[in-house]
């Protein structure tokens, strides 16, 4: 309990600078609003913000829930491809040759300009955005599972080998264990950017999801709308991100990077 | 001081073994052989080869001539997992206990878990690890992880034990504890045990032979019997005994070393 306790304090210690900065923000913005006198539709204060925020609650969540929807099911893809071409970069020299260069080459195309064509391809519907983020998360995952299988030592596949390990069991009990903290790291990065990727689908062509509502909502100049779903949206980021983190925690529980970091916050 | 001839009843047999690394030659002609319950040394200036043969004798590697054995395995594949080889570094996964690291070579063997950490909890008594098995590796001393690695090389409970400049990384404090440790530890073993050290005396205190090698090719060129009384092993470094076998073996590397 006093562990529980000291590391919220620590939490909160860590945490008070970004909040403390965010609300001096905030009130800056209010205040330069109401003594400029701008009008609400060019650049409303947050107060109208959190006021639209409430009345449209509803709204919003449902719209939400189909853009959390998406990138879930885009970062599930994600995560089954970029294993699957990690795995096979690592394994395989002819693969690495082959099709590493043109996953890198491929991040050179602006996403963007591929959504329009992706309407076209598949229509409207889910998929095209599902389609969109896997394009946007992929690259984070496959690098950094590339990365980090390929930091395995040398030494310890050798000492592996003298205990008689398959090439599997390396594989299983070596490399993935050593490739985690980094993979860890390329799915945060994935994570935040599924939420770009499954709003840059809803901009081209959608029928429902915050991307479409702020499409919707800024021509007629519901700014306060497009604001409040600007809200939602680092919500939805925030809690994906934080829920890797938390997985993270969960699968290195017995890494010394975590279990050092679990130490500092209870003492 | 003759160069041992290869004995047919031997438990480790390396002869006419010839290894090139980007064609330079890196051992030429090594013979030696290791009987059952023998604990051989193996003496000589960096660089000179010592490694490479444990790679090869562990399978890591194929000798580009002459033949290997150990406990009757010819195929270098096959002695993998066969001959039991503890490197230099303790190689302790990070984010396994000092346990689980241990019971590794016993998972890759699909033998049963409670199996496996009952053998652990027994040996990790005389290996003084009782308390830390479920401690990370990062918790332990320099000299508690390398018993810790010795011990997982040892529970593969193979005939031949390779052991790499095992206390190479530790202080000179720790290093004289260990090595009479595992001297208690494999004392009436019936394992062949093959030591690369650059230390001559943790070769004479540990070895019952000595093989000096040289480098450029690395190959064996003396090999010299190191028994020391039980009397001698009390006071070691200080005995007539010891000190006069260290000056021979040290007159030997340095002959070589001038002849280079």
């Amino acid at each position: 309990m006093i562990n529980y306790l000291g590391g919220m304090w620590l939490a909160a210690k860590n945490w008070s600078p970004a909040i403390f900065t965010a609300l001096a923000l905030i009130l800056i913005w209010e205040f330069v609003v109401w003594i400029l006198d701008i009008q609400r539709w060019l650049l409303p204060p947050p107060t109208i913000i959190f006021q639209e925020l409430i009345d449209s609650i509803g709204l919003l969540t449902r719209h939400a829930g189909i853009t959390l929807l998406e990138i879930i099911m885009g970062f599930s893809v994600s995560l089954m491809i970029g294993v699957a071409l990690a795995s096979g970069i690592v394994w395989s020299r002819t693969m690495e040759r082959s099709i590493y260069p043109i996953i890198i080459a491929s991040q050179t195309i602006p996403i963007f300009t591929l959504a329009p064509l992706l309407i076209i391809w598949v229509g409207t519907d889910i998929f095209s955005k599902v389609i969109v983020v896997v394009l946007f998360t992929f690259f984070p995952l496959v690098v950094s599972l590339v990365t980090g299988l390929r930091s395995v030592d040398s030494e310890a596949v050798d000492m592996f080998r003298t205990l008689g390990a398959t090439n599997a069991q390396i594989f299983r009990k070596l490399m993935i264990p050593t490739a985690l903290p980094n993979f860890f790291a390329g799915m945060k990065v994935a994570a935040v950017v599924s939420v770009i990727g499954a709003v840059i689908g809803e901009w081209v062509g959608a029928s429902a999801g915050l991307g479409w509502l702020m499409k919707l909502s800024g021509p007629q100049f519901q700014t306060a709308r497009v604001f409040a779903a600007i809200l939602v949206l680092s919500v939805v980021a925030i809690t994906l991100f934080s829920a890797v983190v938390a997985i993270e925690k969960w699968f290195l529980r017995k890494y010394p990077s975590i279990l050092s970091q679990a130490k500092n916050l209870g003492e | 001081m003759p160069v041992s001839t290869v004995d047919k009843d031997a438990l480790l047999t390396v002869s006419g073994v010839g290894f090139d690394y980007e064609n330079i030659p890196v051992l030429d002609n090594v013979d030696l052989s290791l009987n059952r319950g023998e604990f051989v040394a193996l003496v000589g200036p960096s660089g000179c080869g010592k490694s490479t043969l444990l790679n090869l004798i562990s399978g890591l590697s194929s000798p580009r001539k002459g033949t290997i054995s150990a406990n009757g395995i010819f195929e270098s594949s096959a002695r993998l997992g066969n001959v039991s080889y503890m490197q230099q570094r303790d190689l302790l996964l990070s984010w396994r206990t000092i346990a689980e690291n241990c019971q590794l070579g016993m998972e890759l063997r699909s033998i049963s878990d409670d199996v496996s950490k009952t053998r652990v909890q027994e040996l990790a008594k005389s290996f003084g690890l009782y308390d830390v098995l479920d401690h990370m590796p990062w918790q332990l001393s320099g000299g508690m992880r390398q018993r810790a690695a010795l011990m997982r090389t040892i529970l593969l409970e193979n005939d031949v034990l390779l052991l790499d400049e095992p206390f190479g990384a530790l202080d000179a404090i720790t290093r004289n504890v260990l090595q009479k440790w595992l001297l208690s530890v494999l004392v009436r073993n019936d394992k062949a045990v093959l030591l690369v050290t650059h230390d001559v005396e943790e070769a004479i205190l540990l070895a019952d032979r000595v093989m000096i090698m040289a480098s450029e090719p690395g190959r064996i060129i003396a090999e010299v019997d190191v028994r020391l009384a039980e009397s001698s092993i009390e006071s070691s470094f200080t005995s007539p005994e010891f000190v006069e076998l260290r000056k021979d073996i040290l007159e030997l590397l340095e002959r070589q070393e001038v002849s280079l």
